[in-house]
C-alpha cells in the first residue's frame, strides 16, 4: 500500500519533471533527489539551501527540479533515471543509499553528470562529496563534556555506516578530551526521518539519565523532547534554534550552496570532471551554529576548539585511538589517515555499545 | 534504578496513548458489525488537521477537536460506500488508508517544518510531587487521562447501558435485530463515527503532543497497531489498555535495551508485538466458546434489510 502511495507520488512527480523539461532547451537543468521533505528543517532543508543558492548565482543560466520524500531502493533507481531522461544533465542525490541506484542510472546515462552525497563509489560521470562533519562532532563532544553533569549522552544513531560511526567516534574523543568519566549510550532508530520514533529513542535516553542529546537523524523532534524535559541538545544539519530557544547547544550546518555553484558552473562551462570531495571547516562546509545556552567559558573553549580545527591546526582523530578491543589505531602523534576516516568500522575505546553489523 | 523504572512507565504511557484512542473506536466500530481497516488513514487525516488548527488558531483545544472531526469525516466516507451502497468493507477500508494518507501529504504540505506550542504534562501541587506515586498517577499530559476515562467509559456503555446491549446485539445478530425494530444502518453509522473521531484524536496526539510537528505518514503503523490490539484484546475495553501498554511499551522497551547496551537485537524486540498478536490469535481460536462469546457475529459481513 505504502508502495501504491508512493509510486503515485512518483508518477505526479515525474510529471512534474516532464512538464519542466519543455520550458527551455538552453538552459543548464539540474536535478535533484532528496530523502526527505525540504521542511524537515534538517538534513534535506541544508540540500535545499544549496539547490536555492545554485538558482541565485547563476540565475537565468539554470532551472532546478527537486523530487522529495524519495525512498532508497527501486522507486530511487525510477526517479533519478526520470530526471536524467526529462534533460537534466547534473543531478544530485543526496543520501547514502542512493549510491548503488545512482551508479546504475549513470551507466545508462553517459552524459549526464551526477553527484552523490556521502557515498564512495565514483565513475566517470558519477562524482561523490561528503562534508567532514566529524570535525563538528568534535567541538559538540567538547561542549557536552564541559556541561554534562551526569556524564551520560544520548546518541540517536541512524544506521551502522561509516558516516554515522565516526560521528559517534569524533563525539567521543572530543567529550573525553575534556571528561574522561563520559559515557555515550547510543540508539539505532534505522531510519533518517521518523519524528516520533526520534522522540521516542530522546526519550529512552533521558530516562536513562542522559542529560544531553545528540543525534545523526534528520528532523527536530529529539529536539523538542528534549526541551520538553528541560535537557539540553545538538541541532543537526542546519540550526535549529527556533524549535528549541532554550535547548540547542549549537548544531553542525551543512553548507552545501558554494560546492553546488562550483559544480554546476564547472558543468556550465566544460570543466566537470569526476571528483571526490570531502571538505570540512577550513573550506566552509561544515559550519558551527551559534554556541547557545552554556557558559562563557564553554563557548569560548568550544570556538577556540573548532579555530583550530579549521585552520588545520588539530585534527580530531590524533593517536593515540584505541579500538574497542583495546588495540592501537592510531599512534601517538599520528592523525587517522582519510581511507581509515572513510571507512570507519569500529567503535573506539569507550564507546558504550556493541555495534550493530 | 527505581528513577529508571518511573521514567520508562511515564514513556511507555504515552506511547500507549494514541493506541488507546485509536483502538477503542476501533472497538466500538467493530461491535456493531463493521470492519474498518482505514484507521492509520482516518490517524493521519485527524494528525494534520489538528496540526493545521492549532497552527493558525494557536488553541490546543481546537486542534484536538479538529483533529477528530475531521477523523470522523473520513470515516463517514466510509460508512457511506460500506453501509449505504454496500461495498466490501475490507476493500473500503484499505482504500481509506491509502486515501487519508494521501490526503494529509498534500494538506501538510504547507505545515512541514512548523512548529507549535507543546501541550505540556500536568503539574499539581503536592500531588505530582510526592515520591514515586506522584508523577506516575499525577504527572502525565491531560489526554493520557481522557483515553483513560474514555476507555472506561466505552467498556461501561457496552456492558451496562441499554443502547450499549442493542450495538452489541447489532453486530452479533444483524437480522434478529432489525426484526425487533432496531434502526443498525443508523447505530453502525454512529459506531463507525465514533471510531473515526477516536483514531482522529489518536493522530492529533501524535501531532499535536507526542512530537509537536507535522510529518508525513508520522503514524508509522500506529493504526494498524490499534487494529491488531482489538483483536488482541478480544474484543473487551478492559484488555485494550493493557494491551496499548504492552504495544507501545515494547517500542520502548526496545530502544531501552539498545541504550542500556544489552545486546539484544532491536529488530527482534520490534517483532514481539505481533507475536503476541498470533499467539493470542492462536490461543483464543482454540476455544470455540471463548471468539462466540467475544468476537461479533456479523462482523465484516454487508447488512441487507430483508424486509
Amino acid at each position: 500500500m505504502k508502495k501504491l502511495i508512493r509510486l503515485t507520488a512518483l508518477a505526479l512527480a515525474s510529471t512534474l519533471a516532464l512538464t519542466a523539461g519543455t520550458v527551455s532547451a538552453d538552459k543548464l537543468k539540474v536535478g535533484f533527489i532528496y530523502i526527505g521533505p525540504p521542511g524537515d528543517h534538517g538534513w534535506t532543508y541544508a540540500h535545499d539551501q544549496g539547490r536555492l543558492s545554485i538558482e541565485k548565482e547563476l540565475g537565468d543560466r539554470v532551472q532546478t527540479t527537486f523530487v522529495e520524500n524519495v525512498p532508497e531502493g527501486p522507486d530511487a533507481e525510477r526517479t533519478i533515471a526520470k530526471l536524467a531522461e526529462t534533460g537534466h544533465s547534473l543531478i544530485f542525490t543526496t543520501s547514502f543509499g542512493y549510491m548503488e541506484p545512482t551508479l546504475k542510472v549513470a551507466k545508462r546515462f553517459p552524459d549526464v553528470k551526477f553527484e552523490h552525497a556521502t557515498g564512495y563509489q565514483r565513475a566517470d560521470n558519477v562524482s561523490t562529496y561528503v562534508a567532514r562533519f566529524y570535525e563538528g562532532r568534535y567541538v559538540q563532544g567538547v561542549i557536552a563534556g564541559k556541561i554534562s553533569k551526569t556524564n551520560t549522552i544520548g546518541y540517536i544513531a541512524s544506521f551502522p555506516i561509516p558516516e554515522v560511526v565516526r560521528g559517534i567516534n569524533a563525539f567521543l574523543l572530543g567529550a573525553h578530551s575534556v571528561n574522561p568519566d563520559i559515557k555515550v549510550k547510543v540508539v539505532w532508530v534505522y531510519t533518517w526521518f521518523d519524528p516520533p520514533k526520534e522522540a521516542d529513542a530522546a526519550k529512552v535516553l533521558m530516562d536513562q539519565g542522559a542529560d544531553i542529546i545528540t543525534q545523526h537523524t534528520d528532523s527536530t523532534a529529539a529536539l523538542q523532547a528534549a526541551a520538553e524535559r528541560g535537557v539540553h541538545a545538538f541541532g543537526q544539519a542546519s540550526d535549529m534554534i527556533h524549535f528549541a530557544p532554550k535547548t540547542q547547544l549549537t548544531a553542525i550546518i551543512d553548507e552545501w550552496g558554494p560546492y553546488y555553484v562550483a559544480r554546476a558552473q564547472a558543468v556550465l562551462d566544460g570543466t566537470w570532471t569526476s571528483s571526490d570531495t570531502w571538505d570540512g571547516m577550513s573550506e566552509g562546509m561544515v559550519v558551527m551554529a551559534p554556541y547557545t545556552n552554556m557558559p562563557a567559558d564553554v563557548a569560548a573553549l568550544a570556538a577556540k576548539t573548532a579555530e583550530s580545527i579549521r585552520t588545520g591546526a588539530f585534527h580530531p582523530f590524533t593517536g593515540p585511538i584505541r579500538n574497542q578491543a583495546g588495540e592501537v589505531v592510531v599512534a601517538e602523534g599520528q592523525v587517522a589517515d582519510d581511507g581509515m576516516l572513510a571507512g570507519m568500522n569500529f567503535y573506539i575505546e569507550g564507546v558504550d555499545d556493541k555495534l550493530p553489523e | 534504578m527505581t528513577e529508571l523504572l518511573i521514567a520508562s512507565i511515564m514513556t511507555m504511557m504515552t506511547a500507549a496513548t494514541p493506541l488507546v484512542f485509536a483502538a477503542t473506536g476501533e472497538l466500538v466500530a467493530e461491535k456493531s458489525g463493521v470492519l474498518n481497516l482505514g484507521v492509520e488513514g482516518m490517524m493521519l487525516t485527524g494528525a494534520v488537521f489538528g496540526f493545521a488548527a492549532v497552527t493558525l488558531t494557536g488553541e490546543p483545544l481546537l486542534g484536538l477537536a479538529a483533529g477528530m472531526i475531521m477523523g470522523l469525516l473520513a470515516s463517514l466516507i466510509f460508512g457511506v460506500l460500506t453501509l449505504s451502497l454496500l461495498s466490501n468493507q475490507v476493500a473500503t477500508g484499505l482504500a481509506l488508508t491509502i486515501f487519508g494518507t494521501g490526503l494529509s501529504a498534500l494538506v501538510g504540505l504547507d505545515y512541514v517544518g512548523k512548529t507549535i506550542e507543546q501541550i505540556r504534562a500536568i503539574h499539581l501541587p503536592v500531588l505530582t510531587d510526592l515520591p514515586i506515586v506522584g508523577r506516575l498517577l499525577f504527572g502525565h499530559d491531560p489526554l493520557v487521562y481522557v483515553s483513560i476515562v474514555l476507555l472506561g467509559l466505552t467498556h461501561w456503555f457496552l456492558k451496562h447501558t441499554r443502547w450499549g446491549m442493542i450495538l452489541r446485539a447489532v453486530g452479533d445478530s444483524d437480522q434478529s435485530a432489525h426484526a425487533i425494530g432496531y434502526p443498525v444502518i443508523a447505530i453502525r453509522y454512529a459506531a463507525v463515527a465514533f471510531g473515526g473521531a477516536m483514531a482522529g484524536l489518536g493522530g492529533a496526539y501524535l501531532s499535536l503532543v507526542y512530537t509537536p510537528l507535522w510529518a508525513e505518514n508520522m503514524t508509522a503503523g500506529r493504526g494498524w497497531i490499534a487494529l491488531a490490539l482489538v483483536v488482541f484484546a478480544s474484543w473487551r475495553p478492559s484488555r485494550v489498555l493493557l494491551g496499548a501498554v504492552l504495544f507501545g511499551g515494547i517500542t520502548i522497551l526496545q530502544l531501552n535495551t539498545q541504550a542500556a547496551g544489552l545486546g539484544i537485537p532491536g529488530s527482534f524486540m520490534s517483532m514481539l508485538p505481533y507475536i503476541t498478536t498470533i499467539v493470542v490469535l492462536v490461543l483464543i481460536s482454540r476455544d470455540s466458546i471463548r471468539i462466540r462469546l467475544n468476537a461479533p457475529a456479523c462482523l465484516g459481513r454487508p447488512f441487507r434489510a430483508e424486509r
